[in-house]
């Protein structure tokens, strides 16, 4: 599971559906790899506005990393030497770093989702279906 | 061929449409996942275009994603894939990281997807829709789908046609529309004919057969579903035995 995906993933038990709460789902006991990608700045400045910032700073410190700007960074353009470097950054965060095992908690109604073998199971027991 | 086999029937006796499903479709497609994505790798088109003309940093869902093989289709565009079949996810996971694709994969339900609604630019759901086993759980499955696209943003939807009197299948108007269709399992997993996207097998070695549900869509009823599920028909068509249609939300 690529960092980038907690940024699309909520809890699917209905009655989370309009908590804030659900959202993103706590990241607890997560081994991490970092597998190779293709850097593609273009896509990565084209995605940050509609990145939920705060949730990406969630999910980092769940995982260990506290370095992350408090603010969104605005208006990067892709072209701009300067950006470079944050671009890279976002990119080893968002696209490369990779949840390998771990439990996806949900603040709302306790419920945990696991990652095996990086692939996270949003399937439901049939009581909460 | 015009009447139901009595395997039909007894898959037709299965009161519960979500137990139907778990026998007739999920758990089949468990079994048959590694011989089954085997078949399964070239793209379709109108898929094919449809994900190549979506706008760079575009981020979209392909449900029901069977082994994987749409998600790596455009590098300018993340798409999250997703499929009842744990075992089809496996493969899909595993043939995406070979290719360096700009995706993922996970587990869950196309009724339960695990997405916020309003936030997805497109949406694809290919030869899934077809597998729920009511007009009702159909017609709600495209309903989920669009749920969670953002204003404007386009789903492409594929189902397999009833109308398909030039397949080896022979099917056509007036035949049964909720049908069990085989999947014949080899052993030895050789494959002869791998041109054919349905061949299903050879005859060597005890073949194992395996049936799979599947509610075959008539001229103008995939329209209808979209519309009961409040969407709006952007283009439609027929290709290859299925028909096919994008639509947004109204």
């Amino acid at each position: 599971m690529k960092f980038l995906t907690t940024n699309f993933v909520r809890c699917p038990i209905s009655k989370c559906d309009n908590s804030l709460k659900a959202f993103p789902l706590q990241y607890k006991n997560c081994e991490l790899i970092q597998e190779e990608l293709e850097f593609n700045p273009e896509f990565l400045a084209n995605i940050l506005d509609r990145l939920n910032w705060e949730a990406i700073i969630a999910v980092a410190g769940d995982l260990g990393n506290d370095s992350l700007p408090p603010t969104k960074p605005e208006n990067v353009d892709p072209k701009d030497p300067e950006n470079e470097q944050l671009l890279k950054d976002l990119h080893t965060l968002l696209i490369e770093t990779q949840i390998t095992e771990g439990e996806m908690h949900c603040g709302e109604c306790g419920h945990i989702y696991y990652i095996k073998s990086s692939i996270p199971n949003f399937l439901l027991p049939p009581h909460l279906v | 061929m015009n009447s139901h086999s009595e395997e039909e029937q007894r898959m037709i006796s299965v009161e519960d449409p979500a137990l139907r499903e778990q026998i007739y479709v999920h758990t089949v497609y468990n079994e048959i996942a590694p011989h089954f994505s085997h078949t399964r790798y070239k793209q379709w088109p109108i898929v094919e275009e449809f994900l190549k003309s979506r706008t760079l940093g575009s981020i979209g869902l392909d449900v029901g994603c069977g082994n994987g093989k749409y998600l790596g289709a455009n590098k300018n565009v993340y798409i999250i894939g997703s499929d009842r079949s744990d075992q089809l996810v496996n493969l899909a996971y595993t043939n995406n990281s070979k290719i360096q694709s700009f995706s993922d994969t996970l587990v869950a339900d196309g009724l339960k997807l695990p997405h916020f609604g309003n936030s997805f630019d497109f949406v694809i759901s290919i030869a899934v829709i077809h597998h729920f086993s009511t007009p009702e759980r159909r017609i709600e499955a495209i309903k989920h789908i669009i749920s969670k696209l953002n204003v404007g943003g386009e789903a492409l939807i594929y189902v397999w046609a009833l109308e398909q009197q030039n397949s080896r299948r022979g099917w056509k108007e007036g035949m049964p529309q909720d049908i069990l269709v085989p999947w014949v399992l080899q052993k030895n997993k050789k494959k002869k004919n791998r041109n054919d996207e349905d061949q299903e097998g050879t005859q060597e070695e005890e073949p194992e057969t395996k049936m799979r549900y599947y509610h075959l869509y008539k001229k103008g009823e995939l329209e209808e579903n979209a519309e009961a599920a409040g969407a709006e028909v952007v283009r439609n068509g027929y290709e290859r035995d299925n028909w096919w249609a994008v639509i947004k939300r109204k």
